[in-house]
């Protein structure tokens, strides 16, 4: 049945440097997990010491009240898929996908059954007695899915599934996975850099860097409100400005976004070691979409450097006065697209834009949460 | 924690196994002979006597001084042989390529020494086409014998082994390399020097250290056609087997010096190599263009004839077993008499050598499945040293392994000298390195993940190892044994050291029918091997779907 993973103080080290310092993380029972960042930061080193292929320095794993530290992997009735799909390359498609079966003392009438009843849900049908090298990408994929689902595990690890299919496939794959975790409703764990994939599927995304989660939570919170300047940026695309912030009335802050130009906002909740202050230097992360072009040559003044039309939407690239690029997007007009060294003025979407603390670690803006 | 226990599973009992017989049949024979080449047996001390020995006498220098000469040269004339046939065959279609490529290999995988006997047979004194050429115009053929014919015996036998070598590194070659180069006006010699070579110099140093230790290691060749011309080899063989004045110990400094030698150049190799090294792969790989006019004529005819030269001794030695002979000499007619005394008199050698190389071969595939795993997948220092143990066989030459085993197993408690173990653990020891190679090479591609599914879904150690890796291992396996198997038929540096009456092979036999001058029996036995090793090699060919052979 599926589990709650339950991490304390995991400590990962190889030899004398430490990949992963004391991480916490509790995985909630037949959630889809995804652990994201960029290439190095020691995702797949988590998810196979969660797997028990990595040796753990420090700390426990629990599956729901059981700690599996020292378990066999193959005792902890994981499911595993890998990026590289290794499947056995000598055995058939069903061979394949019974062969966890075989090690469950089953009668060959079951084996046959819940290979049967795999092969539908992942589509392979038809599939069944060929060899695996006369699969494609994405069949074979299926393969190593239902391999691993199968067994009915407690947990679904998946390792960078997707990374070897192409672009359109890539797409088709990740709602299959995600349509088939929703019906068989394992926890898993899913390891990605993609962010775009990891949005698609995730119930939860812990964001992570040199081994440190740097935020936690639902796409959705993740995209809009970024716990640091890091998420900020690397989460979707955004500019980060340099500004301050000024106590105001009400219990609101005046925004100073350079040019003269300044917001008032009323959503800043700032921390009791920085409250004394009456003005403090802030990061602003806005992303291209937040940047509102006015009419009335208010707000920050800017000129256009180039533009792309992409349908849709048009992307302008535009010089503040500060003489920082920053990238806008805009819904594209009927009208002319805006020439390189037009003159426009912008401000932006107070309630969406993020205020960070002049280190770009905490955000000030009330909503976040770590 | 779980790691520390997770190293001792079964696979550091397999591999504590395999280094205890490591250990007891190739340190301790080498530090055995280490050993003998400074103490003097009958007073007791240690002295470096036999090295002052050595190096004080013209006689044994000389020795030296010819065997880095025979080694060199070879290596050297086989490169320069066997590049421009590789760069040809890669690059003009040649008719028949395939079995080109096959017959050149063919060439490589007879014993040298069959080879110089037979290149006295067609060039030596009385050899037939000294007598032709100098019965029809009068003149005098240049003496095969000493120094021109270990050169051209060992040459020709080592010639596929770099052709071999630089053909898989031009199918690895881009052809876009060498258009690159032209875009660049670089063309015909000036492409070769600047592109072509350096590009295949990391493969012509790999392929001339193969060729650098196997020309310092034969012994055959130079005792069949050096006549006076003595490199070290030979020394050391008579130094320990002669009867009167032979010397254990100072066949041992010997070896120790031949080995000291070996491994530097195997160093000075490594050193040189890594810095040189990088990996191609060829997305479009250069093809075989039709040519046309002189160009293609002088192709065809080049290595046509380079491949007729290369096969002329075997064909020869085929042609002369089933000539009609009287003793020393073949007279007209053809009969089969030839094999009829070879089953009589010495059928035994035959079964005999079935026997051992079935059993080395199969000790040979357990190990090297084994190896391979713990070198490959569990990487410790344990294995490491596993893995440079497998090395050795390399580096220490036939005899004077063979010299090692027989002075150290010649006692009890390990009294072993003249049974057939002993020939079989040299055989093993000696062709492992192929099947290791091969099943290791294999291993490489076969992604950990796929161990780690098997694992994942519950399978122990040993199911996931006999049900998932072991049959997907199995192609370089059997590739690998058959090399194994191709060259144990045709070893005989080292049992002609450790053979006895009972333990006698075909190779064996064929050498001292030769010394006694009994060229037919020869030839039939020599013919007999090369069926079976032309045979075992299309099996070869066949089973791994290559046309070629990575030694
Ligand atoms: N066996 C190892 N020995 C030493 N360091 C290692 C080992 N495996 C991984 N590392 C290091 O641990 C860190 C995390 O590696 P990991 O493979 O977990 O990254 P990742 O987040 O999965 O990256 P990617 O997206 O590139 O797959 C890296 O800095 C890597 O160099
Ligand atoms: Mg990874």
């Amino acid at each position: 049945m599926s589990v709650t993973i339950t991490i304390q103080d995991l400590v990962k080290k190889y030899g004398d440097t430490t990949v992963i310092p004391e991480l916490s993380l509790e995985i909630k029972q037949g959630e889809f997990f995804t652990l994201l960042g960029p290439s190095g930061c020691g995702k797949t080193t988590l998810l196979r010491m969660i797997a028990g292929f990595n040796s753990i320095e420090g700390g426990t794993i629990h599956f729901n009240e059981r700690v599996i530290n020292q378990v066999e992997p193959g005792k902890r009735n994981i499911g595993m898929v890998f990026q590289s799909y290794a499947i056995f390359p000598h055995l058939t498609v069903k061979g394949n996908i019974a062969f966890g079966l075989e090690n469950r003392k089953l009668s060959k009438a079951e084996i046959n059954a819940k290979v049967d009843d795999i092969l539908k849900v992942v589509q392979i049908e038809p599939y069944k007695d060929r060899m695996p090298k006369n699969l494609s990408g994405g069949q074979q994929q299926r393969v190593a899915l239902a391999r691993a689902i199968v067994i009915r595990p407690d947990v679904l690890l998946m390792d960078e599934p997707l990374s070897n299919l192409d672009a359109k496939l890539r797409v088709d794959m990740r709602n299959a996975i995600k349509d088939i975790q929703r019906e068989v409703g394992i926890t898993t764990v899913y390891v990605t850099h993609d962010q775009e994939e990891a949005m698609a599927v995730s119930d939860r995304i812990a964001v992570m860097k040199s081994g440190v989660i740097q935020h936690l939570g639902t796409p959705q919170e993740i995209y809009q409100r970024p716990a640091n300047v890091f998420v900020a940026t690397f989460i979707g695309r955004t500019n980060i400005l340099a500004g301050s912030i000024t106590k105001a009335a009400g219990g609101s802050y005046a925004l100073q976004l350079g040019s003269g130009y300044a917001e008032e906002l009323s959503n800043i909740e700032v921390p009791r070691a920085d409250a004394a202050a009456n003005t403090l230097n802030v990061q602003i992360s806005v992303r291209p979409e937040e940047f509102i072009l006015t009419e009335d040559q208010t707000g920050m003044k800017a000129t256009i450097v180039h533009s792309v039309f992409l349908g849709q939407n048009t992307h302008y690239f535009v010089d503040l006065a500060s003489g920082q690029r920053v990238e806008i997007t805009q819904e594209s007009k009927a009208s002319q697209i805006l020439e390189p060294g037009q003159v426009i003025y912008l401000k932006v979407k107070k309630e969406k834009i993020n205020v960070y603390d002049a280190a770009g670690d905490l955000n000030y803006t009330r909503g976040a949460r770590l | 924690m779980r790691d520390t226990r997770k190293r001792f599973d079964v696979w550091t009992n397999i591999s504590l196994l395999i280094f205890v017989f490591y250990i007891l049949f190739l340190a301790l024979p080498l530090f055995t002979m280490l050993f003998k080449s400074v103490y003097n047996g009958t007073t007791g001390d240690f002295s470096l006597a036999y090295f002052t020995k050595f190096f004080s006498k013209p006689y044994y220098l000389n020795a030296l001084f010819n065997s880095v000469k025979v080694t060199v040269s070879v290596t050297l004339l086989a490169a320069i042989i066997a590049t421009p046939l590789a760069y040809i065959m890669a690059t003009v279609k040649i008719k028949g390529s395939s079995a080109i490529r096959v017959l050149i290999l063919i060439s490589s995988m007879s014993a040298p020494f069959i080879g110089a006997y037979s290149w006295i047979l067609l060039l030596g004194r009385s050899g037939v086409i000294t007598k032709f050429v100098s019965s029809t115009f009068g003149i005098q053929m240049p003496d095969i014998y000493g120094f021109t014919g270990i050169l051209v015996v060992l040459t020709l036998q080592m010639v596929p082994l770099i052709f071999m070598y630089v053909s898989g590194a031009l199918k690895n070659m881009d052809q876009s390399l060498m258009e690159a180069a032209e875009s660049m006006g670089y063309k015909g010699l000036s492409k070769m020097r600047k592109v072509l070579l350096p590009l295949i110099t990391p493969t012509l140093l790999a392929g001339g250290l193969l060729v650098f230790m196997r020309a310092l290691a034969d012994f055959g060749t130079p005792m069949l056609i050096g006549e006076g011309y003595k490199t070290v080899p030979v020394l050391i063989f008579n130094e320990f087997i002669s009867e009167v004045g032979g010397d254990d110990g100072f066949a041992a400094a010997i070896s120790v010096i031949v080995v000291l030698f070996a491994t530097t150049i195997f160093l000075l190799q490594k050193f040189v190599a890594n810095r040189k090294s990088f990996t191609m792969s060829a997305l479009h790989p250069i093809e075989a263009k039709k040519k046309k006019g002189f160009g293609n004529i002088a192709a065809h005819a080049v290595i046509y004839l380079y491949t007729l030269i290369a096969l002329l001794p075997q064909l020869y030695v085929i042609y002369t077993s089933f000539l009609k002979s009287n003793g020393r000499v073949f007279v007209k007619g053809f009969s089969l008499r030839s094999y009829q005394d070879a089953f009589s008199n010495i059928g035994g050698v035959i079964l005999n050598t079935f026997f051992l190389a079935i059993v080395s071969l199969i000790v040979i595939i357990l190990l090297a499945i084994l190896i391979a795993y713990v070198t490959v997948r569990r990487k410790n220092a344990l294995t490491n040293t596993l893995d440079i143990f497998t090395m050795f066989p390399y580096i220490v030459p036939g005899s004077i392994l063979g010299i090692a085993l027989l002075i150290t197993f010649n006692n009890k408690p390990l009294a072993l000298s003249g049974t057939a173990v002993i020939m079989i653990i040299s055989f093993v020891i000696r062709r492992l390195p192929y099947t290791i190679r091969s099943s290791a090479a294999i291993l490489h591609q076969i992604n950990d993940g796929i161990e780690e599914a098997a694992i994942s879904l519950g399978a122990s150690q040993m199911k996931t190892f006999f049900k998932i890796t072991l049959p997907m291992m199995l192609a370089g396996v059997v590739s690998g044994a058959i090399l194994s198997w191709i060259t144990i038929i045709t070893e005989l540096s080292t049992s002609i050291i450790l053979y006895t009456g009972k333990t006698k092979t075909v190779t064996v036999a064929i050498y001292t029918e030769v010394v006694r001058g009994n060229y037919g029996v020869a030839a039939a036995l020599s013919t007999i091997l090369t069926v079976i090793t032309v045979v075992s090699l299309l099996v070869f060919l066949k089973l791994s779907g290559q046309k070629e052979v990575s030694m």
